[in-house]
C-alpha cells in the first residue's frame, strides 16, 4: 500500500499540506497496518482545521497528535526483541566457537593474547578514569557547591586562573551577594606541631568556617558541627590524628599546644575519604587565623589571594548569570583601588576541580588535578593499540576464511540467513574477548601497581581498585571490542555464497579481501613505528632535559630542608664532616619548578617588571658555580631581611630594566627599586651580574632572577656539596646530624639531580606509558604479522614446491614469500616516520624554547627494531618453506 | 481476546458504529460521539477504544476504498461482531430490568 501523497500540482500550490517530518515519524513508528488508517484520520482532521482555524494552528495540531497516538498499541515492536531471539542461538555459537578455538590453537593463541594484552591497557584506562571521576561524589549537595577562582592580570599580562581567591572575596560575598545559601573560606597551609604532654606530633591542616561543615559532607564522630569551628582556638581532628595524639581515649574537650597557645579540641570527624579534593588532618576554626593576623593588614586585601580558597554552596536551581554578574560587580569594585592587579571571580562546579582546567596553586602539593586533554590522549592511545588487536582479529579471522567456507556455506543451504551468519561471527568474536577479559584481568593486576608508581602524583590520586561499576564498564567495554573485533569477518562471512562455498571451496575469491587485509596491516604497522620512534626521540628528549645546562652546577649537591628549623646547629655540624666539601643557605630550590618574585624597577625602566628571587647566603655563587659577568658576590652580612640591600642579578635584568646599556660592568652600583608581598619600594644596590641561567624549567623562557642575602628570618635550606664514596653511609651521618637538630620530623633532603628529575616526573611518566604502549604495539603488530605468514606460506606451499621443482633457489623463494610484507612495512614508515617528525618537531617541541632539535638517528632505530622483529617473523616462516620436501607437499594431491 | 466486560465508553461506540452502519469509520464515530453525548472526545481516544475492541472481538474492520480527501490514504470502516452485538444486547437487557426494578414511587418523591 502507499502512504504517498498524491501529487495533484493545483493542491501542492494552493493548498497547505500536514508537516512531512510528522507524518514519517508516524510512519517511522507505527505498526504498518494502523499507519495509514491513523495518517488518513490525521490529514481529514488536518483538512478540517485548516478550514476552521487557518493552517499555521493546524500544523501544530496534527503534530501534537502524531505525538499523542504513540501508543503502545500502535508502535511497532523495536528490533531489540528479534535480536534477543538470535542471541538465544548464542548456545550454538559458544559449541561452535569453542570448536573452532581448539581447532585452530595457533590462531585463537594469537587472538586472545593479543586482545587481552591490548584490553589490559583498556582496563587500566577505565579503571583511571572511573577513579578520577570518583572523586568528591561522598559531598550529598555536590552538584551545588562551588569554588571561587581568581583569574589575574597585573599590569596588563593574564598570569593565568587560580584556584585560591582573597579573604575578602569570601566576605564580601558573604555580605552584598543574594541567591547563595552558604559561604566558606577555608585557609591552606595550617602545618605545625602539636604537643600534648609529652607527645609531640606534626599535624596538616586548613583554618576553616564553621559554614564548612554545611556545604561540605565530613560527618563527625563527636562533638557538634555546628559549633565545633566556632570559637577562636578551637580545633576539629580527624580520627587518625586524634588517635595518634591522644590514643585510644576521647580527644573532645582536651587542648593541645601548638607552639605556646593551646587549643581547645571541638570535634573529631571521619578521616577524609581518599576521593577528595581537600585532604587534611585537622580543621582549625578560622576565628583563629584571625586573631593571629589581626595586626596584619594584608591578610584581608583583595589582592592576597594565594592560599585561601573560598567554596558556595548555591541553592537548587540557582541563577548562576545573576550570581556572576554580581560577583563581576564586587570585582569590578575591588578592582577600581588597584592599580597594578585586575582580578575576576568566577565559579568552577565542584566536579570540576579534580578533572578540568589547569588552575595555578591547586589545593596545597596534594590536590589531586588532571587536565581532560591528557584522559583524552591516554584513550585515544588506549583506543588505537585496541584497534590494532581489533585489525589482527578481523584479519586473522578473515584469513582463515578458507577452512570456515564449507561451515558457512553447510549453514547457508540448510537455511541460515546472512544475519544469522553474522550473528555467529560476531558471538565468536565477543565469546574470544570475553576468554581475552578474564587473561586480561590477571594482567590488568599485575600492571595496576606499576601504573601507580609511574609517578609519585600517581599515589594520591587513583586507587584502581575494582568497584562494582568498573565490572559493568569492564564488561561492556570487553563486549564492545567484540563487536568491532567481529564486525568484518561478520560481514565478509555472511556475503558468501553458499552454491561456490559448497561446490568448490578454491572458487570462491578468498583474496577478494586483499586490499582491505594490507590495508590493515599497514595501519598497524604505521601505528607501531609512530610509537616506537616517539618512545625513542620523547626518551632522548627526557634525557637532554635531565642533562640540560642550566648554567650552574647540581651535581653531588644534597638539599636538606630545615623544616622550620634555624640551620646554625646543622651548618657547624656538617661542616666538621670531612664528606662535606662546601655549604651554603638559600630560601627555595630553583630549576624545579619553584618561584618566589617581586616587582623591580629603575630609573631607566618605564614599569616594572617581574623578577624572580632567591635568598642565599655568601656561599651559594661558588657552590653553585655561577658564572659572574660583572661584580662579585655579597660584601654586607645582615641579619634582618630589612638591612639587606645588596642584590645580584642576572644579565635578563639589566636588559628588561635596561640598566647598564648592555654592559654588566656598568650595572654594578646601580640601584634599583623592590618591590614583593614582604618588601615594600625598598632600594637595592647592584654588586653583582650572573650570567643567565634557568631559574624556572626548561620549557620556560630564561626570565630575569635577583638573589638577595638570605636572614636568619627566611626559611631555610641547607645546600651541601658531598664529595663520598659510599653515599648511603654519609647520608646515614648526615641524618644522625640532623637528629640532634629536630628529632620530631624525619629528616628531608633530595640530591639536586634527584630534585630535578622528580620536578620532570610527568614526562618520565609520559615516556614510559608511551613506551609500555610501544611495546604492546609491536608485540600485537607482531603476532599479526606472524599469523598472516603463516597462513600465506601455508596456502602458497604447493606453488613453492612446483617452482622448486622448477630449479628456484631457496633465496629466491624466500624474497618471493616476503617481498609483499616488506613493501608493506616500507609504506608504513613512508608514513610513520615523517609523521613522527612533524609531530614533535611542530607540536610537541615547540613548547620547548631550548630543545635539541630530533635527530634522524632516534627515527630510525624504532624503524630498525620493528623491521628486525618482522624479519624475524617472515624469516623464520619462509624459509620454512621454502625448505619444505616437495615432493611430501605434493604427494598429497 | 481480552475480557469481554463492556465499559460506558465502550458500549457507546458500539452504538454509535451500529448507528452509522456504512459510514462508520474513525472520524466518523468521533464526530457523532461529539453530537450526541456533548463529550470533547479525542481522536486518539476512539482510535485506543476502537483498537480494544476489535482486540475484543467486538467489532471487526477492513479497508475501504482510496479517496482524494484524505491524503489518498484509505478509511478504515468497522462494524459489529456476533459477539459485539450480543454484548449490546446483554447490556441493554441488564439495564432495561434494572429500570423496570425501580417502582415509580422513588421517581415521584424526588
Amino acid at each position: 500500500m502507499s502512504v504517498r501523497q498524491p501529487t495533484h500540482d493545483s493542491d501542492r500550490d494552493n493548498h497547505p499540506q500536514p508537516p512531512r517530518w510528522a507524518q514519517r515519524f508516524v510512519e517511522w513508528y507505527c505498526k504498518p497496518q494502523l499507519a495509514e488508517d491513523l495518517l488518513g484520520d490525521l490529514h481529514e482532521y488536518f483538512e478540517r482545521n485548516v478550514e476552521s482555524i487557518g493552517s499555521r494552528r493546524a500544523k501544530l495540531i496534527y503534530i501534537i497528535d502524531a505525538f499523542k497516538f504513540f501508543r503502545p498499541y500502535t508502535v511497532r515492536a523495536p528490533k531489540f526483541i528479534k535480536l534477543f531471539i538470535n542471541w538465544i542461538m548464542i548456545g550454538s555459537y559458544i559449541k561452535t566457537s569453542g570448536r573452532n578455538l581448539m581447532r585452530n590453537k595457533l590462531f585463537s593463541f594469537i587472538n586472545i593474547v593479543g586482545l587481552a594484552v591490548s584490553m589490559s591497557v583498556g582496563l587500566l584506562l577505565i579503571a583511571f578514569v572511573l577513579d578520577l571521576y570518583s572523586y568528591d561524589k561522598f559531598h550529598e549537595n555536590g552538584d551545588r557547591i562551588y569554588r571561587i577562582t581568581n583569574a589575574v592580570a597585573s599590569n596588563g599580562v593574564q598570569n593565568g586562573k587560580f584556584g585560591t581567591t582573597s579573604i575578602k572575596t569570601g566576605k564580601l560575598i558573604r555580605e552584598k551577594m543574594t541567591g547563595v545559601e552558604e559561604v566558606a573560606i577555608l585557609r591552606s597551609d595550617f602545618s605545625q606541631d602539636a604537643k600534648v604532654g609529652d607527645n609531640v606530633v606534626p599535624i596538616k591542616g586548613f583554618w576553616a568556617e564553621p559554614s564548612l561543615f554545611r556545604i561540605f559532607t565530613f560527618p563527625m564522630l563527636e562533638g557538634n558541627p555546628a559549633t565545633a569551628l566556632n570559637d577562636p582556638y578551637s580545633i576539629v581532628l580527624t580520627e587518625t590524628a586524634a588517635k595518634k595524639l591522644f590514643g585510644n581515649g576521647s580527644a573532645l574537650g582536651k587542648a593541645i599546644k601548638f607552639d605556646t597557645l593551646d587549643y581547645q579540641v571541638t570535634g573529631v570527624m571521619k578521616d577524609v575519604p581518599f576521593f577528595s579534593h581537600i585532604h587534611f588532618e585537622a580543621l582549625v576554626s578560622f576565628a583563629t587565623a584571625e586573631k593571629i593576623n589581626k595586626n596584619d593588614q594584608r591578610f584581608e586585601a583583595w589582592e592576597n589571594m594565594y592560599s585561601n580558597y573560598v567554596y558556595l554552596l548555591l541553592p537548587e536551581n540557582a541563577d548562576k548569570v545573576s550570581i556572576q554578574s554580581q560577583l563581576d560587580a564586587i570585582a569590578r569594585e575591588e578592582n577600581r583601588a588597584e592599580e597594578r592587579t585586575k582580578i575576576q571571580l568566577e565559579l568552577l562546579p565542584l566536579d570540576e576541580i579534580v578533572v578540568g582546567e589547569e588552575l595555578r596553586r591547586p589545593m596545597g602539593p596534594t590536590g589531586p588535578h588532571m587536565p581532560p586533554v591528557v584522559v583524552w590522549i591516554l584513550g585515544g592511545l588506549a583506543f588505537v593499540v585496541i584497534l590494532c588487536a581489533c585489525f589482527n582479529y578481523s584479519n586473522l579471522s578473515m584469513a582463515r576464511a578458507m577452512r570456515r567456507f564449507k561451515e558457512v556455506g553447510l549453514r547457508k543451504a540448510i537455511g541460515a540467513g546472512k544475519s544469522q551468519i553474522r550473528y555467529q561471527f560476531l558471538a565468536e568474536a565477543i565469546i574470544i574477548s570475553l576468554a581475552a577479559l578474564l587473561l586480561s584481568y590477571a594482567i590488568f593486576l599485575l600492571l595496576r601497581p606499576q601504573l601507580i608508581n609511574i609517578a609519585p602524583e600517581m599515589q594520591h590520586m587513583v586507587k584502581l581498585e575494582l568497584t562494582p561499576s568498573m565490572v559493568v564498564a569492564f564488561i561492556v567495554f570487553s563486549i564492545a571490542v567484540g563487536m568491532v573485533a567481529g564486525f568484518m569477518p561478520a560481514l565478509f562471512f555472511s556475503k558468501v555464497s553458499a552454491i561456490n562455498a559448497l561446490r568448490n571451496v578454491s572458487s570462491v575469491k578468498v583474496f577478494q579481501h586483499v586490499m582491505v587485509k594490507r590495508t590493515l596491516v599497514v595501519i598497524q604497522y604505521t601505528v607501531t613505528l609512530i610509537f616506537i620512534t616517539a618512545t625513542a626521540v620523547g626518551y632522548v628528549q627526557y634525557k637532554n632535559i635531565l642533562a640540560f645546562d642550566l648554567g650552574f652546577k647540581t651535581e653531588n649537591i644534597l638539599n636538606i630542608n630545615m623544616q622550620g628549623n634555624n640551620p646554625d646547629v646543622l651548618l657547624k655540624e656538617l661542616g666538621e664532616m670531612p664528606e662535606v666539601t662546601a655549604l651554603s643557605r638559600s630560601l627555595i630550590i630553583t630549576s624545579i619548578g619553584n618561584a618566589w618574585g617581586g616587582y623591580m624597577k629603575s630609573e631607566d625602566s618605564r614599569d616594572s617588571v617581574l623578577v624572580l628571587t632567591n635568598h642565599v647566603d655568601e656561599n651559594y655563587l661558588p657552590l653553585h658555580e655561577h658564572k659572574l659577568a660583572a661584580g662579585g658576590n655579597f660584601k654586607a652580612r645582615p641579619t634582618t631581611a630589612n638591612a639587606a640591600t645588596e642584590v645580584i642579578v642576572n644579565e635578563q635584568v639589566l636588559k628588561r630594566l635596561n640598566i647598564g646599556a648592555g654592559d654588566p660592568e656598568k650595572a654594578i652600583g646601580e640601584e634599583i627599586t623592590f618591590n614583593s608581598f614582604q618588601v615594600h619600594g625598598r632600594k637595592m644596590t647592584i654588586v653583582g651580574v650572573m650570567k643567565d641561567f634557568h631559574y624556572g624549567r626548561v620549557e620556560n623562557l630564561i626570565e630575569p632572577v635577583a638573589f638577595m642575602f638570605w636572614t636568619p628570618g627566611d626559611r631555610a635550606v641547607i645546600n651541601a656539596k658531598i664529595q663520598s664514596t659510599d653515599m648511603v653511609g654519609t647520608l646515614a651521618k648526615i641524618e644522625s646530624v640532623w637528629k640532634k637538630t629536630d628529632r620530631i620530623h624525619p629528616f628531608q633532603a633530595e640530591f639536586y639531580d634527584k630534585a630535578i628529575e622528580a620536578a620532570y616526573s610527568e614526562f618520565s611518566a609520559m615516556v614510559k606509558i608511551i613506551g609500555f604502549l610501544s611495546f604492546l604495539a609491536i608485540s600485537i603488530a607482531s603476532m599479526g604479522l606472524f599469523g598472516m605468514v603463516v597462513f600465506t606460506t601455508e596456502t602458497r606451499l604447493k606453488e613453492i614446491s612446483i617452482r622448486k621443482i622448477m630449479g628456484a633457489t631457496s633465496g629466491s623463494l624466500v624474497f618471493l614469500l616476503s617481498r609483499d610484507f616488506l613493501l608493506l612495512l616500507a609504506t608504513a614508515a613512508l608514513i610513520a616516520l615523517p609523521a613522527t617528525y612533524v609531530f614533535f618537531e611542530k607540536v610537541v617541541l615547540t613548547n620547548f624554547p631550548y630543545h635539541t632539535p630530533v635527530q634522524i638517528a632516534e627515527l630510525f632505530v624504532g624503524l630498525l627494531v620493528v623491521l628486525l622483529i618482522a624479519f624475524i617473523m617472515i624469516g623464520s616462516q619462509t624459509i620454512k618453506a621454502a625448505r619444505s620436501n616437495p615432493a611430501e607437499v605434493l604427494k598429497s594431491e | 481476546m481480552k475480557g469481554t466486560n463492556l465499559g460506558e465508553f465502550e458500549e457507546l461506540m458500539l452504538l454509535t458504529i451500529a448507528a452509522l452502519m456504512e459510514e462508520a469509520y474513525s472520524v466518523a464515530i468521533c464526530d457523532e460521539l461529539v453530537q450526541h453525548t456533548g463529550r470533547s472526545v479525542k481522536l486518539g481516544v476512539v482510535h485506543a477504544v476502537l483498537h480494544r475492541l476489535e482486540e475484543k472481538g467486538f467489532v471487526e474492520s477492513q479497508l475501504g476504498e482510496s479517496t482524494k480527501t484524505r491524503g489518498g490514504k484509505r478509511k478504515r470502516f468497522y462494524q459489529l461482531t456476533i459477539p459485539g452485538k450480543a454484548a449490546l444486547v446483554r447490556a441493554k437487557s441488564m439495564r432495561d430490568q434494572l429500570w423496570d426494578r425501580i417502582p415509580s414511587l422513588v421517581w415521584k418523591k424526588a
